[in-house]
């Protein structure tokens, strides 16, 4: 029910903007002539590159699927299980509440208090979908420099969960 | 932009291509989800695009300049990681917005701040992670990524 109506309220507001739009065209009204300009710059520049973006995203997923990795957490340490869950998160996609629940799920599978926040800040920031997206809107320069310098912080912000949270019988609860 | 665009389309056909020849039915199956995925963003898309089109009309460019730009120093982190830790704005749709500021004058600092603290501190979804952490640690790790989000937006700023 309260899905039924969070997608019309979606419509309703796009085709309240397209109403006030024809009715700018048809009155003579500038500013919403001008809007109207700056609307459709902005979806020239999604349509042409949004829908490229999920053809590469749908194709990664199938070929590389996350439950294959999820699969091997837990068991490796060192550079290895760092590397294996900033991979898991990579592939994942959805805001950061989401990522919760998995945390739940590597710390059930014995993952350590660094890779479950290491994968939190990469499940944040290193997305293949988001990466996608900053690359199409604000260039590779900096998605590549926004990257380089956010991964070591989030590793450091992992080690330092870890040795702050060692004594203190960190859990995390199921919902 | 166009360019970019261009890479997008060269490297989806390219993929695609060899995707095909390796495995023709994994690759509909995954051209159907990637289809699948752009459904679920697109409404949300267009709106935010929507939105952003009306704020650029009513907002002059020198106001991002003065609060948001080269200039605005120490004030404009904090606006910029203030307004990215309260918002819950889904990533996809903040890079419009990100690429908009940066358009209009707001520096790589202040947007780089901005889309960290948006992806990584969440004051309005803390209750539900301090269902799964705990108060310590949930307000402990908001506060560590807060930081970061600045260290972050310095840095970047310095690189580009």
């Amino acid at each position: 029910m309260k899905n039924i109506f969070l997608r019309n309220k979606q419509y309703l507001w796009l085709f309240g903007y397209l109403t006030v739009t024809l009715a700018s065209f048809a009155f003579g009204f500038n500013p919403g002539k001008e809007v109207f300009g700056n609307f459709t710059k902005f979806f020239i520049e999604m349509v042409t590159f949004i829908p490229f973006l999920f053809i590469i995203v749908g194709l990664f997923d199938v070929w590389f699927p996350k439950e294959k990795v999820e699969k091997h957490i837990g068991q490796e340490s060192g550079i290895k299980g760092i590397l294996l869950v900033i991979i898991l998160a990579m592939l994942q996609a959805g805001p950061l509440y989401g990522a919760f629940p998995v945390a739940y799920i590597l710390y059930k599978k014995g993952a350590s208090i660094k890779n479950i926040f290491i994968y939190l800040g990469a499940f944040a920031s290193l997305k293949i979908p988001m990466l996608g997206v900053e690359i199409g809107y604000l260039g590779i320069q900096f998605t590549l420099a926004r990257t380089l310098v956010s991964l070591p912080l989030f590793i450091a912000v992992g080690y330092f969960m870890e040795w702050y949270l060692k004594d203190r019988n960190f859990k995390i609860n199921k919902l | 932009m166009i360019d970019n665009a261009f890479i997008f389309i060269i490297v989806s056909i390219l993929l695609t291509f060899v995707s095909f020849l390796l495995d023709r039915r994994k690759t509909m199956l995954g051209l159907k989800k990637g289809w699948k995925m752009f459904q679920n963003v697109a409404i949300p898309f267009l709106n935010i695009l929507i939105l952003v089109s009306l704020v650029l009309h009513v907002v002059p460019p020198s106001l991002i300049v003065r609060y948001l730009g080269a200039g605005s120093g120490w004030g404009g982190l904090a606006i910029a990681a203030i307004v990215g830790s309260i918002t819950l704005i889904p990533g996809f749709i903040s890079y419009p917005i990100a690429s908009v500021l940066i358009k209009q004058g707001a520096s790589y600092t202040t947007v780089a701040t901005f889309m960290t603290t948006l992806m990584m501190v969440g004051v309005v979804t803390l209750p539900l992670e301090i269902k799964y952490f705990g108060r310590r640690v949930a307000i402990l790790r908001n506060v560590l990524n807060f930081i970061a989000a600045i260290v972050i937006g310095l840095f970047v700023g310095l690189i580009l």
